[in-house]
């Protein structure tokens, strides 16, 4: 049984984007490694800056796309040509230009499906509980304030020294993460 | 990529209007749109006018029982006209539901700030339109019962659906964009039901919106793949919206009939969905915007740009119209000609007349600035073209349904009474449908607000 760490974390509040960002630049110039943020809104290089370097969604919605494509294509070849072929006037069984537009429906929704249930996949949704949720004040990353997380399993991880840390770099509350 | 940038500050972009009204911050924003749906108190307006329409609904189901009881029989259909009102009004529909996408995704790859505040909604109605226009293709098939023939699936006959008929790519075709509209409008509610989650003060609204936001914490690695699949998703989108009308064209253009065998058909009629999207957009947002006070957040801009699209969308239709009477004399295939002559001296040319007054004349009055910012002329435009529209989609249907190549197999058409009371029923269903999305869930994207917020302040992005 794996030992659950009795904390998470510890999470720092800030006011506005600048402020989190350069955050967290301290924050990885400090040599942590295993920081979250949680913010109203996406910020454009925050991930990044906290250590995110590459997602797999466009790739999986480029493998959904092509799957629709040739699901759609080879359903209709099998079924018009081979598994019930109709002999019309000697025309060719393999029509293709009448096959595009439900291939090209078929692609689309194969990729759309799979960009969606990717992300939320990876995103490892749906999560009903998480223990960023147990501190008071987190209500607000949906709304109006912007956290920075310092993970338990960082190596560099001290309560009482990270929590320092973070008071230094002007964050509004600092608080414990716990994990029951 | 060396693109030029335009300038930020510059008097033309000065004397724009910002896309949001001044003084806004993450709190009030979120604050006004959430307080719609979690905190007002059910007024009687919205009382009122769910009860009329939920009445509307009933008349639909009735209407849907009697013609389940008969048969397509009690519609006004006969030999020759066997698309009648069922085409019509599916066609309509499925136009009126292209703008969700347009604005949400072709103004998302464009970058058009413009769209944030109305974007919501407008996927809300795409997929409203699309459930009523799902309906008519499924009673007009006369055994609803059996649409299960149309999909591909291992059946004891052994046989197949016919993939080279342009009914079948329908088929496909809406359910691929009814199932995407879907996707794309769930993803970007998936941050707003957070927002909803957390500021529930009552344990129902509490659990509901916790379960339907699956769990979402609004991290940042979250947020990086979520823009990402948003991205794509708005990019695969986009051919996909010009796509479903061209398909639901080729019903008529693949067929031999004069007056729909035309090249013509499918840009034509993609630019005549956005035209009357844009228009329903306007028949939705100027009621909704005055009753919930939201005049911040949807702004004479808005209003005046989708009046702009529509102006240039109607011109395309205009062009669309004259191209068919070019062609028409052009080739001068006699029975094109006399399809035509049909149009402007048959029985159904009033309709046709009709048509040219609400799709070609009256719009150009938004050439000029005092109609465009005028709200109320902008209510009445838009109700115009709508129902220029359905007539539109009425004299492609009938005239050259009634005037086939020969005189032995002329006929008329007239509705009845449940053709009628099933086309208000849709109607209805699809306000009642409306009237419970503002009141459940945020009609303006809240997280989208708070970033138009973010820009704002720094004194970028109100060029857009």
């Amino acid at each position: 049984m794996e030992h659950r760490p009795h904390s998470y974390g510890v999470m720092a509040e800030f006011d506005t984007p600048e402020e989190i960002m350069a955050a967290a630049k301290k924050t990885r110039e400090a040599g942590y490694k295993h920081v979250t943020a949680y913010t109203p809104f996406p910020i454009e290089g925050l991930a990044e800056e906290i250590g995110f370097k590459w997602t797999a969604v466009p790739l999986i919605t480029l493998l959904g796309g092509i799957g629709g494509g040739l699901t759609g294509f080879g359903m209709q070849y099998w079924m018009m040509a081979v598994s019930y072929p109709l002999n019309i006037g000697g025309r060719p069984l393999n029509s293709w230009p009448a096959f595009i537009p439900v291939t090209f429906e078929l692609t689309i929704l194969g990729a759309a499906t799979f960009a969606v249930l990717g992300m939320i996949a990876l995103n490892k949704l749906p999560e009903p509980y998480h223990p960023v949720f147990n501190v008071d004040r987190f209500s607000h990353a949906s709304t109006d304030k912007f956290f920075l997380c310092i993970q338990a399993k960082d190596p560099k991880y001290n309560l009482a020294e990270t929590a320092r840390f973070l008071q230094g770099l002007n964050a509004k509350h600092v608080d414990e993460v716990k994990d029951e | 990529m060396s693109v030029t940038q335009p300038p930020i500050d510059s008097p033309e972009i000065r004397r724009l209007e910002p896309v949001l009204a001044p003084g806004h911050t993450y709190l009030s924003v979120t604050d006004k749109i959430a307080a719609v749906v979690l905190t007002r108190p059910l007024g009687i307006g919205w009382l009122a006018g769910f009860g009329l329409t939920f009445s509307l609904v009933m008349l639909l189901f009735l209407s849907l029982a009697w013609l389940i009881t008969k048969g397509v029989g009690i519609w006004g259909i006969n030999i020759p006209i066997g698309w009648g009102f069922a085409i019509v009004n599916f066609v309509w529909w499925i136009g009126i539901g292209h703008a969700g996408t347009l604005i949400s995704a072709i103004l998302y790859l464009l970058n058009q700030k413009w769209r944030t505040s109305i974007n919501r909604f407008a996927e809300a109605m795409t997929l409203f339109a699309v459930a009523c226009a799902g309906i008519f293709p499924l009673i007009h098939t006369g055994r609803p019962w059996m649409a299960y023939y149309m999909f591909p699936y291992p059946s004891t006959m052994g046989i197949w659906p016919q993939f080279r008929s342009p009914l079948i790519w329908d088929v496909f075709a809406v359910s691929t964009y009814g199932t995407v509209s879907l996707l794309f409008w769930y993803v970007g509610l998936l941050p707003d039901l957070a927002t909803l989650r957390d500021r529930a003060k009552d344990r129902a609204q509490q659990l509901a919106y916790g379960v339907l936001s699956l769990g979402w914490r609004n991290s940042a690695h979250h947020w990086h793949r979520y823009q990402s699949a948003y991205l794509l998703l708005a990019g695969l989108a986009t051919p996909l919206v010009l796509s479903v009308h061209t398909v639901v064209s080729f019903d008529f253009s693949v067929a031999i009939v004069p007056g729909w065998h035309t090249t013509i058909f499918p840009p034509y009629f993609v630019a005549g969905a956005i035209y009357s999207g844009f228009a329903m957009v306007l028949t939705l947002a100027i009621p909704l915007r005055k009753a919930y006070g939201l005049e911040d957040f949807i702004t004479m801009r808005h209003l005046e740009n989708m009046a702009k699209v529509m102006l240039a969308t109607g011109l395309i239709v205009a062009y669309g119209y004259f191209i068919e009477f070019f062609m028409a004399y052009y080739s001068g295939n006699k029975f094109d000609v006399f399809l035509a002559n049909q149009r402007l001296h048959g029985p159904y040319s009033h309709f046709y007349y009709a048509l040219i007054l609400c799709n070609i004349l009256t719009p150009q009055l938004l050439w000029f600035e005092k109609v465009r910012r005028n709200v109320a002329a902008l209510f009445i435009m838009s109700l115009v073209i709508n129902t220029g529209m359905w007539l539109e989609r009425f004299v492609i249907v009938v005239i050259s349904l009634t005037r086939d190549y020969m005189p032995s197999a002329w006929g008329r058409y007239s509705a009845t009474f449940w053709d009628y009371s099933t086309f208000v029923g849709t109607l209805g269903l699809f306000v009642m449908l409306m009237f419970l999305f503002v009141r459940g869930l945020p009609a303006i994207a809240i997280s989208e607000m708070r970033e138009l917020v973010a820009h704002q302040s720094h004194g970028k992005g109100e060029h857009q």
